[in-house]
């Protein structure tokens, strides 16, 4: 089963909403509470990101009986150091972004914690790439 | 379909519903389905909110309450009445005078339900201490919410607070006091005075444990009606005033809203109106919304002054209430006070069968128990959302275009039922005008379909 959802780079209002749909398809799917908690608080960091680092990008999601697989496609300024943008804190967020509650460095090490699975590729000035697999 | 897993106080009566989307488009958690030009309530996904009740333009839901008449079935009949009840009436009439009148409809005794309430503070604070790491902490005063949370959100189940209600603590308190008193057991009727749908539901099949210290529930507009008629008609002249407690201010304004969240300490909030609260939910199971210690959350706009048995503007009993507050002793007064007496005395007894067992989850979103089958519907799913126009017009029947795609794979309904597709097969030719009618029949009765344009 696969699903794609846009997401739009600078638009707080609507962030989260991708992550919304592909929970609703998880109860629907009956996945266990505990799995969906941890797939959904790593989507939502994920795609928050987008919002707030990137341009644009999509959603990608592939389920099946024994995994989820989650993708972000973004196109935007990329991450230089990844190893530095994993640690606890690190953040390069504006402030516009800390005024609206974001912005603790906490989002990429929250992802790692409730995913099997991460890798981030990423191409300065032309965008990154978060996947994420949680075994069911 | 399942047996219901819920009593379901909301009736919709066949003989009055003119099958209109009304309640259809309003139901919170997509109930109601329309066949045969009537409205039907899928028991496993109804909260009994009531909201559907509030719509009908020809009052075809009703909320089954029991007969009046039953309280006399009792020696000892007692009144279990909430303080949105005192709400209802214009300032001029007092307290004193509304209990009055309910002695002379026949009860022997007046209680109030937020007698209840400052024990059940205390017990809640201690609670919230204990269990501090769950955070949020949701409370489980609003049936309607633990039922949403239950379906619709069952991750967070663990989270609600395992206390009864005030509504509970003091039937079971004021039953043990009247025997105490003397009263035979079996003697004893407890009759609480509903302002809504879902807290009947909850007393009939109660969301924790099993079994209900109240005999039975009478609805507030009812009542309200008898004692507002006698008191307008002069007929109240009576002077059996019943002996009440008084109240403190946090009990008295408990059931509105922030009644318990300006209470609980630590980061608190409150939530009303069951739309909201599902808003809410959806932001909080994402993680979006964090570290919230506390959070009162309430099915109906202004919590119970809002109530769908109510019949006052809610904007005016919030006002009335409000002001019986600032009358009232103060919150640290009435423990003093109660110390000595009352509810009070008895309030480590209380606080051991306060305890209601854990809450369980009962999702009503999944297409199957089973994951592959599951898969497979939803692939059906997205398939035949595709062949579907997404302008949400419930003619099929279903509340809008997703649900009736899940209703189809379900083998609820057929997809001939969408006129949009009707249209495009009428145009292939697999479909005539003729059989088009027929199915719009199935769904909508006769009547609609053979008037005379
Ligand atoms: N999609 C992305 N495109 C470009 N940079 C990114 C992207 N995702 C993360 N980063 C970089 O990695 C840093 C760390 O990300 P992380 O999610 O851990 O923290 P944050 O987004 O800054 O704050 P928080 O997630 O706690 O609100 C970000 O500040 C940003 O510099
Ligand atoms: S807010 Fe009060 S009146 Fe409304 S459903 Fe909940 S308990 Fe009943
Ligand atoms: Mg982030």
């Amino acid at each position: 089963m696969q699903f794609e959802y846009s997401i739009e780079g600078g638009n707080f209002s609507r962030a989260g909403y991708a992550s919304s749909e592909v929970k609703k398809k998880l109860k629907q799917l009956n996945v266990d509470l505990q799995v969906i908690k941890r797939v959904v608080v790593a989507l939502y960091e994920a795609e928050v990101n987008v919002v707030a680092h990137a341009y644009n990008g999509r959603m990608e999601v592939e389920i099946d009986k024994d995994k989820i697989k989650l993708a972000l496609v973004d196109s935007g300024p990329g991450i230089p150091d990844i190893d530095k943008a994993m640690e606890e804190g690190y953040s390069t967020a504006t402030p516009e972004v800390r005024e609206m509650g974001f912005g603790a460095g906490m989002g990429l090490p929250n992802i790692k914690k409730n995913v099997d699975v991460l890798t981030i590729n990423s191409v300065v000035g032309k965008g990154t790439t978060v996947q994420m697999i949680t075994y069911i | 379909m399942k047996k219901p897993d819920f009593h379901h106080a909301l009736k919709i009566v066949r003989e009055v519903c003119i099958g209109c989307t009304h309640c259809m488009n309003i139901c919170p958690t997509e109930a109601i389905r329309v066949t045969n030009g009537k409205a039907v309530l899928i028991d496993n996904r109804c909260v009994d909110c009531g909201f559907c009740y509030r719509v009908c333009p020809v009052n075809a839901i009703i909320v089954e309450q029991d007969d009046f008449n039953r309280i006399f079935e009792y020696k000892t009949r007692v009144a279990l009445v909430p303080s949105v009840m005192t709400g209802q009436f214009p300032d001029n009439i007092t307290t004193r005078q509304i209990y009055s009148e309910l002695m002379e409809l026949g009860f022997t005794h007046v209680f109030e339900v937020e007698q209840g309430v400052e024990v059940l503070f205390e017990a809640m604070t201690e609670y919230l201490e204990k269990n501090s790491k769950t955070k949020p902490l949701i409370s489980s005063f609003c049936p309607a919410i633990v039922r949403l949370i239950q379906v619709k959100f069952p991750a967070l189940v663990d989270n609600i607070i395992n206390l009864n209600p005030p509504l509970d603590i003091s039937a079971l308190y004021f039953r043990e006091q009247l025997v105490d008193e003397g009263h035979d057991e079996n003697d004893i009727g407890i009759f609480y005075i509903t302002p809504c749908a879902a807290k009947i539901a909850a007393v009939k099949t109660p969301p924790g444990e099993n079994d209900s210290p109240i005999t039975g529930v009478i609805n507030m507009n009812f009542i309200f009606n008898k004692v507002y008629t006698r008191i307008k008609q002069g007929t109240g002249d009576s002077c059996i005033v019943p002996d009440i407690c008084s109240l403190s201010a946090r009990s008295i304004l408990w059931s509105l809203t922030n009644g318990e969240s300006v209470h609980a300490g630590g980061r608190s909030m409150a939530v009303d109106e069951i739309h909201n609260v599902i808003n809410f939910l959806e932001q909080l199971e994402n993680e979006e919304i964090k570290d919230i210690d506390f959070l009162e959350l309430r099915a109906c706009d202004e919590s119970c002054a809002g109530g769908v048995l109510t019949t006052a503007n809610r904007f005016f009993t919030v006002e009335r209430l409000k002001k019986r507050a600032a009358r009232a002793v103060s919150d640290t007064e009435i423990t003093d006070q109660e110390g000595k007496t009352g509810m009070f005395r008895h309030k480590e007894k209380l606080k051991k069968r306060m305890t209601v067992q854990p809450f369980e989850p009962r999702s009503m979103m999944k297409l199957d128990e089973d994951m592959s089958e599951a898969l497979k519907k939803m692939k059906r799913v997205e398939e035949i959302g595709k062949c579907l126009p997404d302008v949400d017009c419930g003619a099929c029947g279903s509340p809008n275009c997703r649900s009736f795609a899940e209703d189809i794979v379900q083998g609820y309904s057929k997809i001939n039922q969408c006129v949009f597709v009707q249209r495009i097969f009428e145009k292939k030719g697999i479909l005539s005008p003729e059989e088009s009618i027929n199915i719009m029949k199935g769904v909508w009765g006769n009547e609609k379909l053979d008037k005379n344009c």
